[in-house]
Formats: C-alpha cells, structure tokens, sequence
C-alpha cells in the first residue's frame, strides 16, 4: 500500500491540483461551500498521504526531515479547518518535488552521457567454439571477444586478430579514428568504427581505464566539501530546531497558526540541495570537456589557486629532444662515439634517448659497473675505460679539465636553450652535445589564458641547466625560472611556496614528479600514461591535453562561485521567511511554500548554468 | 566479506540518502563504516557479510522504504 501510493505520487499531485481548482472555482464562481470545502478536504488527505508516509519512514531512521515538518503543518491546518491552507501546501509540496527531480536529471546528464558510454555486452568465445552474447560482467581476463562494426570494446585488451578503425574519443578526447591490429592495445568504452577484431581482455569491469574514469566521475560528483559536510551536519540540527521553535512559539501564543506556519517557513529546502547541483554540474561541464574534477575540495582548492609551477620537459616542451649541436674534443672520434653510445643504451632518460637517434648505427660494446649519478648523468666502464656522461656538474665531480674552448662553447651552447651532454673518457672532456626540445604548440596563449583567469605566478622548475630554463621562460612569458632542480629540490621548492600563503597547482610528469605532485594543493599529472595520471591527480586532463588547463581553471572558478551563490539564496530566503511571518501581515503557510520550492528551482538553474560554461577568451 | 552496489531510482532529496544510510547500517551484517548512498549517481554502496545478510535482504529494506532498485550487484572483496 505505501509502495503503491508512493509510485503514484506524480498522478496525485494532478489529481490534488485538480480538486483544488475545482474547490476554489465552486467557492469562488457558485459560492457552492460543500463542494468547495469536500475537494479542498480530499486534495490535502490525498496529497498528504505520499508525505506522511515519506516523513513516517524518515522518523523510523532517526532522521528528522522536511517531510516531518510539512506533515505535522498540514495536519495542524487541517485541525483548524484551514483546508485551503493544507491543500495548497501539500500541492506545491509534491510539485515542487516533481519539478525539483526534472530539473536534477538536467543536472546530471552530462555524467550520465558519461556513464551510459560504458558497455553493457560482450561476444565472448565459448568452449563450443562460438561466439555467444554475455554481460559484460561476465566477461574475465584472458576471454577471447569478438567485436563487429559499430560496437563498443567492452574491456581492456590486446588485437588478436583481425584490423579496423577505432574512436578513442571516450577516453582520450580525440575523436580522429585509429588503426589497430594484432598486438596493439584497445581500450574499453572506445568504438570500432570500421573492421572486425578479436581481442583478449586484460581488464574488466572497474579496473579498465574507462571504469576508473567512470568511477572517479561518480565518486567526485557526490563527494563533499568542507562547506557542505558543516551545511550537512547543520541541518541534521535545524530541522529538529524548527520543530521545537515551532513548539515554543506555540506554547507562548498559543497560535497553532503561527506555528505551523513557522514549520513550513523553516524547511531548508534550497539549503541543502544548492552545492551538490553547483558540484555536480561542474563536474559534469568538465567531463565533457575532457577535465576531470576529484570533487568539490578540489574545485575549491583550484578556484584560489594564484601560483603554478609546471616542469619543463614534457609539460611544457614536447618531451622528444633532439641534438642541435656537437663539438668534438681530441682525436678518435668513432671509438669515443660508440663508447657513447653503448653508455647511454643503460639509460633511459629523454636525453639519452636523443643521443642514440643522433648518432645513429655504430658499434656497441659491453658496458660493466654502470654507475647512475643522480642528477648528473651516468659513469661506466667500458673496455677498461672509465667513461662519464653527463652534466657539467659530473664532469666536475670526475675532475675532467675543461680547457678555455670547451668552457666558450659550453657558455654559447646554453646560451641558445640547449641542454648539455658531456662525455670524458679516462678523465678528459671528449665530447660536448647540445639538444633542444620544442615548446608544445598553443602552450603560450594557453599561459596567457591562465594568467588572465588570475594566476599570479607562473613557475617552471627544471633539472636542465638555467640558460635552458631561461630561455622557454622568455619564450613563454613565465615568471620564474630555476634550473638544476632535481624531483627533492622540486618539492622542497613547493613547500617554500606554500609555507608562505600560496596556492599552489603542481603540472609534471606522473613518475618524476610524484613528490611534487603530492605536496601541491592541487597536483596534475601529464603524461600519455592515463592510468598513472588518473591516479596521482587531483585534475585530470584527458589525453594529458595542455589546452584543457585554462578551461579547469575557468570552471572550477564558476563553480566556486556558484555554490556561493546558491548558499546565498538558500540562506537569504528562509531569513526573509522566517522574519517576514513575525514582522509582516501577508505571510501564510501557502506563500512560504511556494516561496520555498521557488527557491530550490533557482539554485538548481543557477547550478544548470554551469552546464554549458565556456571560456570566454 | 563482500561489496555490494546498488543502483536505485534517481534520488532527489538529501534526505533520501540520510535515511537510506540509516536503513542499510541497521541492517546486522553491514559494515557500518563502508556504507555510502551517492546522491547524485543514486548508489547505494556497502560491505557486508554474506554469512549475515543477504543482497536481497538489503534490496528489500530499501524497497520499503519506497525507492526502487534497478540494479543490485555484489563482488568478493
């Protein structure tokens, strides 16, 4: 019984609008009393009967709600006989709900488009050989799946078989089709726009990039702010407090009336729905504009942030360097270049990297008692020979002279933006690199944007050397530069700037600049790696797009605005309420409500607005 | 111990997600401190004990209190 007449609340608010019409028009127009007073009579016991039974459950928990204090004012009005009281307010209770449940489905659409991504089948192989329709939850890792056409890769996987054209859009934000086959890794929620694979499924389910994302939509669009956690905890309290004000003020006055109005004015409707619509709108406008928000602290926490600092190789630069310029010391130039080479295969750094490519086919040698300096570069032994490479700093520490042309050309070399690379073998400098990295295209307008949106300073903290750091510096328009920065320099460097009042976002690379990343209020990790990026950020940036840095900003900043707006209203309207029924005539039961849900439906539009907020520049 | 999710008709009250917390923690056999209602993505999410409690069990204590389950789910942790 109360499952029926809770599932047929929207039918009973029709219904209750319709008596009351009627009521008014026969009192009103045939001055017919009985049948004014009979539907006004049956519209409040219909449309009361969804609230009380709501407000009973309530009580059943522990929980005070607003349908309690709505509750016990009808029944008070319908005491009295103030029947058009009770209906109205019981009336516009349920539309007002209805209204209120329509525009937060509004609300919530942007993560739900998300969420609906996710894939719900899967043709799995069977041991018949076939390929059989499952849920996807039934899929496990090591199934074989077949994916047609125009189908969702419903895991995480690698191509068996088979070639095709796949929308990675859903996880990355570029919609431009790729090719896949055999070996290559595919993800779930992506879509085969062209081809037929077979793939093996890796991850499932809530470990697949896809439902890491998905979960950490969810998880952020309900989490709760400091704010909102003290609003939660105050109208735990405030409910009851009307409830006992209510009783107060009629214990002295002995005016059921004014009580039971007081309980209506009290509710505190707006109040507590105003911040999660403004949070999960954001959050929402950000998903579909590739940034993940973690939440509502960290909507706060970006909205003030005034200081960044970005590492420079792969934030800032492309991250591929290449050799620019090469200056041979002494003689024996294709022995020391293979011995180079076969040092720098040890290592995996960017610049050892540039090194190999620019040298190109050479024979390699056996490297023994590698010797990883941090910081500097790496000393090993080759064919009895003790080979450094690395920095100046290294080359200092290895006690190699530096002869007056080595010194001019390293100056010049720095001087154009180049990183360094010595090589000295048995303690004498042989060879000088300089490699260079190209700033990401649109990197600069997007500082401009930043700066603009209020970002005071502009850091870039980088282990190269400083006429490196200077120069992107210049070229970007940043306002500090340091070089010769190793990860714990970095974060003790973040440390100093928080210590002194500032709030700091974080932009590096996931693995390097873990410390940093941490230690930051707000921590954003670039890096093609997605799942190491979803994990140590506050912010994600999908596909690690530098681009979207500005729109986060711009929109965490709205954000914040906006729950400061709906408290504001939410606030202001139950003090006008509550003021207006001790110190104005024309209040009653009826205006309150509709006063109330009129505010619930301002906040949830103003949070809708943020739905399609742009960056204006 | 296992963990459930529960998806439920989408929830339009903060209050909702007061009372069913408090109607899935007075359920013997849930983990008190696991239990979390989302408002926004309206799922109900807790630990519990299968040895104690059933899913259905929980399903049902949050049919009656009037919302709709559209999806149950539970996972070994």
């Amino acid at each position: 019984m109360q499952r029926f007449i809770l599932s047929k609340k929207n039918q009973i608010t029709l219904i209750g609008g319709i008596l009351i019409i009627i009521g008014f028009a026969s009192e009103l127009i045939y001055k017919n009393e009985i049948i004014a007073l009979w539907s006004l009579a049956i519209a409040s016991v219909l449309g009361l009967a969804p609230i009380a039974i709501q407000a009973y459950q309530a009580l059943k928990v522990k929980v005070v709600s607003i349908e309690v204090l709505v509750t016990i004012a009808v029944v008070g009005a319908f005491l009295i006989r103030n029947l058009e009281e009770s209906a109205i307010v019981t009336f516009l209770f349920l539309f007002g709900a209805y209204l209120e449940q329509r525009t937060l489905n509004k609300t919530r659409s942007a993560i739900k488009e998300l969420t609906e991504m996710a894939p719900e089948s899967a043709l799995k192989l069977m041991e018949n050989g076939e390929f059989e329709e499952v849920e996807v939850d039934e899929v496990d890792v090591g199934d074989v799946l077949l994916v047609k056409t125009g189908a969702k890769i419903p895991v995480d996987g690698t191509v068996l078989t088979g070639e095709g054209y796949i929308n990675e859009a859903s996880i990355t934000g570029e919609s431009l089709p790729l090719s896949k086959e055999k070996g290559l890794g595919v993800y779930a929620g992506t879509i085969l726009e062209n081809g037929t694979l077979q793939i093996v499924a890796e991850r499932v389910g809530e470990d697949t990039t896809f439902g890491k994302i998905i979960e950490l939509v969810e998880e952020a669009q309900d989490s709760k702010s400091e704010a909102e956690r003290f609003i939660n905890k105050f109208s735990k309290y405030y409910t009851p407090a009307v409830l006992v004000l209510a009783i107060v003020v009629w214990l002295f006055s002995r005016d059921i009336e004014l009580a039971i109005t007081i309980l209506v004015l009290g509710c505190p409707g707006a109040l507590v729905i105003g911040v999660p619509v403004s949070n999960v709108a954001g959050i929402g406008n950000g998903a579909q504009h590739g940034v993940l928000l973690k939440g509502s602290e960290v909507i706060h926490d970006f909205s003030r942030v005034d200081t960044m600092v970005f590492d420079k190789t792969g934030t800032l630069t492309i991250g591929n360097p290449k050799v620019a310029d090469k200056r041979m010391y002494g003689g024996n130039t294709d022995e020391v270049l293979a011995y180079l080479v076969s040092v720098e295969k040890e290592s995996d750094h960017p610049l050892a990297k540039a090194v190999i490519e620019y040298i190109g086919e050479t024979k390699t040698y056996i490297v023994e008692k590698t010797d990883v300096v941090k910081g500097g570069g790496i000393v090993a032994y080759v064919e009895g020979h003790r080979v450094a490479v690395g920095n100046v700093a290294l080359m200092e520490e290895e006690q190699v002279h530096l002869n007056e042309q080595a010194h001019e050309d390293i100056k010049k070399l720095e001087a154009n933006g180049n990183s360094l690379v010595l090589t000295s073998v048995d303690g004498e400098l042989k060879v000088l690199m300089g490699i260079r990295d190209r700033v990401r295209p649109g990197v600069k307008e997007d500082l401009q944007k930043l700066k603009k949106l209020g970002v005071k300073n502009l850091v870039v903290l980088s282990g190269d050397n400083q006429g490196t750091v200077d120069l992107v510096a210049s070229e970007l328009g940043l306002t500090e530069a340091h070089g010769h920065m190793l990860p714990e320099n970095k974060a003790a460097y973040v440390e100093d700037l928080i210590a002194k009042g500032q709030v700091v976002a974080f932009i590096g690379d996931g693995v390097n600049d873990s410390p940093s990343l941490a230690i930051a209020q707000i921590g954003i990790a670039m890096g093609s790696g997605t799942d190491v990026a979803i994990e140590t950020s506050d912010v994600v940036l999908m596909n690690s797009d530098f681009s979207r840095l500005p729109h986060a900003l711009g929109l965490t900043k709205a954000t914040a605005n906006n729950m400061r707006q709906n408290i504001f209203i939410a606030v202001g309207v139950v003090l006008f309420l509550l003021a207006s029924v001790f110190f104005s005539e024309w209040m009653n039961m009826s205006i309150g409500m509709l006063v109330h849900e009129g505010s619930i439906l301002v906040v949830i539009l103003n949070g809708m607005r943020l739905l399609r907020y742009k960056l204006k520049y | 111990m296992k963990k459930a999710t529960i998806q439920l008709e989408s929830l339009a009250c903060p209050s909702c997600v007061l009372k069913i917390e408090n109607a899935m923690k007075s359920l013997k056999g849930v983990d008190k401190e696991s239990v979390k209602v989302l408002f926004n993505s309206s799922k109900a999410k807790f630990d519990f004990d299968e040895e104690e409690v059933s899913l259905k069990e929980a399903e049902d204590a949050i049919t009656a209190l009037g919302y709709e389950v559209k999806k149950a789910q539970a996972k070994d942790k």
